[in-house]
């Protein structure tokens, strides 16, 4: 559990004045990642997206404290891979002596699309970095296009809802657990709304000595259609609603960090944002679509149960 | 044949893809990134069992693709670390994106290319398509006419490409260098390590005494003065390659330029050429001149920075002559070296041309033996004496139409 007494001693890292959205997760996240790295310093990298043009405008920077890096939108991982190769090969040559950590951001259109060949990649090699999906299930920075983390039914610019489609019409793919599959130490779902269980998660992550994957679902007003003074309360409905479950699996080891005392529907989660409005018209198709939503979600949920061993 | 010339030197029988691994043994970089492609794969085999062995500190990070690998190498060489890679074509092409990320953010990676022929159809011998597509793309262009020349381009790559802070690559014809078994001299690691020296970089994403912002998203206000900058270096990386060049003559004996000039004293008819085909041409102008013909030959050897100056000032007394590349434009006015070497005539020399021919030869590795080269000749010959006219298009030699 991380500390907040401890946690407010650590100077901030992230400058204010950048320039994302008003009630952006992206923000919170970003500034929760650098207070979770303590004082070791980090070097950071990040996709084109969100995240980085409203951070590293020319000749200004967000990032007081750390030296940020970004290159091209699908290799923030490859990216990383070089930099913590020549962290080890300095280290080796006795060129570098202190401990420094290595963080790579991606959004959901650079971790689930384009970046998942680099991505694989760094994993399997076992380059000592942490990898954050700042999941808001589009690409949001070009104008919310559909994404393979974008949710069965929910509206996007590249595959709006009209007469005759209901928005997506797939459901998202599950990304946690493809890294999973890749045998590395450590790999969690978080949420922007709970600061504690996040922190701690990028604490872990950090002590651990190799790859380690972070995915974290960040609610986005723009593309959702949603308030924003919402966005932290949207993220613990996700959680709440079983859409976006808290948990981390660590060296194969499965735990659910958040069990919800009362199931609620995941209409709860659905209805206040805009990008599911059209899918409470009176269409019985729509109805549908819910209804498979609140299927999937409900059986994702058993089995993470049962992979954690039916505690 | 390559004969001794320095003191201390050791001559011993190589490939150029052999030749291109030993200079990178010596010079040891700290990172080296890379994905394996015919025909240049055996590099960073060779490289790579070096790490295995413990002969070379380097890390060797075994990337899925090449786009990774030009990442991963942006990636060290911003951390701070000297940066390496190879590949050929496809590669190449897969790492178009990052080529230019590589030289607008001034960082002085060394690959080594081995030029082969760009899909479709698939084929994996020799031509240069896959580097003149790069041609504009901020990176120092250095071509090998043999294993000798990729080695000691190799050792000079890495002194221009930090000086001048700008990414390097280093070229051999595929198969017909990177396979070819050749005599070259080489030149004790110590004499290397000190030749190339350390990398000190101006900056370091890994120094956290100094942490910095690198990759910044910069609109109409600013992208367009850092890529003049860009510009500007690459204009002045003409001195730093002449100069270096100049100490590579005087550590090591061997004389490089940004181009080489054969039998071009009095020459009336000429041929520029990039890479191997310069040794076959050679042998049909010293053919050529025992008959008393005045043949000529310019070898590009830097092709970018495009030496337009130079080549203008020593092209502007020949009567007639044939530019022969290796790539095609697909109906741009001329394939890319003829495109440029015409330009300088014209910028440079007030408007007065020699006659000039373009040829695109041995694309996918299609033979070019001397008597294709002898034509060549001929037919310049001919326009040099007034008996024909230059072709205004684009004549392909060895092909059946």
């Amino acid at each position: 559990m991380a500390n907040l007494k401890e946690l407010s001693k650590v100077p901030e890292r992230l400058a204010g004045g950048h320039r994302l959205c008003i009630g952006c997760g992206a923000g919170t996240l970003t500034r929760q990642t650098l207070l979770a790295a303590g004082n070791t310093p980090v070097v950071v990298t990040c996709a084109t997206g969100c995240l980085e043009v409203s951070t590293s405008v020319y000749p200004y920077s967000s990032w007081k404290k750390d030296s940020f890096f970004h290159s091209a939108f699908e290799n923030s991982a490859a990216t990383m891979s070089g930099i913590e190769a020549a962290y080890v090969a300095l280290k080796k040559t006795g060129k570098i002596k202190e401990k420094i950590n290595f963080i790579a951001f991606g959004g959901d259109g650079g971790t689930y699309d384009i970046g998942l060949q680099s991505l694989s990649g760094a994993m399997e090699r076992g380059h000592r970095m942490l990898y954050i999906c700042y999941n808001n299930e589009a690409y949001m920075n070009t104008g919310i296009q559909r994404s393979a983390a974008t949710p069965r039914g929910a509206t996007t610019t590249t595959e709006p809802a009209g007469k005759v489609k209901p928005g997506k019409e797939q459901h998202r793919k599950d990304m946690t657990e493809i890294m999973v599959a890749h045998n590395i130490p450590y790999v969690a779902q978080a949420v922007v709304g709970d600061w504690n269980d996040y922190v701690t998660k990028v604490q872990k992550a950090l002590s651990i000595d190799g790859p380690t994957f972070i995915n974290i679902m960040q609610p986005c007003p723009l593309g959702w259609g949603t308030k924003p003074e919402d966005t932290l309360a949207l993220g613990r409905l996700a959680v709440d609603t079983n859409i976006w479950p808290l948990y981390e699996v660590e060296n194969g080891v499965y735990k659910i960090n958040k069990k919800p005392k009362e199931k609620k529907s995941v209409v709860e989660f659905l209805k206040p944002q805009a990008r599911f409005k059209h899918l409470f018209n009176s269409n019985p198709k729509n109805a549908e679509i819910i209804e498979s939503v609140q299927k999937i979600t409900d059986a994702k949920w058993e089995l993470l149960l049962k992979r954690e061993g039916g505690k | 044949m390559i004969k001794p010339i320095y003191s201390k030197g050791k001559i011993v029988a190589k490939t150029g893809n052999e030749a291109m691994a030993e200079a990178m043994r010596q010079i040891e970089p700290d990172v080296v990134a890379a994905y394996p492609i015919t025909p240049a794969t055996e590099i960073v085999q060779i490289f790579s069992q070096f790490v295995s062995d413990g002969i070379v500190k380097s890390e060797y990070v075994a990337v899925e693709s090449e786009h990774s690998a030009m990442s991963a190498a942006i990636g060290a060489s911003a951390a701070g670390a000297r940066a390496m890679t190879g590949t050929a074509a496809q590669g190449l092409a897969l790492m178009w994106e990052m080529l230019y990320i590589a030289s607008g953010l001034r960082l002085p990676i060394v690959m080594a290319e081995v030029n082969r022929a760009l899909s479709a159809p698939i084929n994996i011998h020799g031509d240069q398509s896959d580097t003149m597509g790069a041609r504009d793309s901020g990176w120092i262009q250095i071509y090998s006419e043999n294993s000798q020349e990729a080695y000691d381009n190799m050792i000079q790559a890495v002194r221009i490409a930090e000086k001048c802070m700008l990414p390097a690559m280093v070229t051999t014809d595929g198969f017909i260098i990177s396979h070819c078994m050749e005599v070259v001299e080489t030149y004790p690691d110590k004499d290397v390590k000190k030749f190339v020296g350390q990398y000190k970089p101006q900056r370091a994403l890994l120094n956290t005494k100094k942490p910095y912002t690198l990759g910044s998203i910069e609109l109409q206000d600013y992208y367009f003065e850092h890529r003049w900058q860009l510009a500007e270096a690459m204009n002045k990386a003409q001195d730093v390659v002449l100069d270096v060049a100049k100490d590579f003559a005087k550590t090591f004996g061997r004389k490089y330029g940004m181009y080489e000039k054969y039998k071009m004293d009095g020459a009336e008819i000429a041929i520029v050429v990039i890479g191997s085909t310069a040794g076959t041409a050679k042998v049909v102008i010293d053919e050529l001149r025992k008959k008393g013909i005045k043949a000529g030959m310019i070898k590009i050897r830097v092709f970018r920075p495009f030496p337009a100056a130079m080549i203008a000032k020593d092209l502007a007394k020949v009567k007639a002559v044939a530019i022969m590349d290796r790539a095609d434009s697909c109906a741009g006015t001329f394939a890319p070296l003829y495109t440029d070497v015409a330009a300088a005539l014209f910028a440079h020399n007030e408007g007065k041309m020699p006659k000039m021919e373009n040829y695109v030869y041995g694309l996918g590795g299609r033979e070019i033996a001397p008597e294709h080269i002898t034509a060549v000749y001929d037919k310049l010959a001919k326009i040099a004496k007034g008996k024909a006219k230059p072709s205004n298009k684009v004549e392909y030699i060895n092909l059946r139409k």
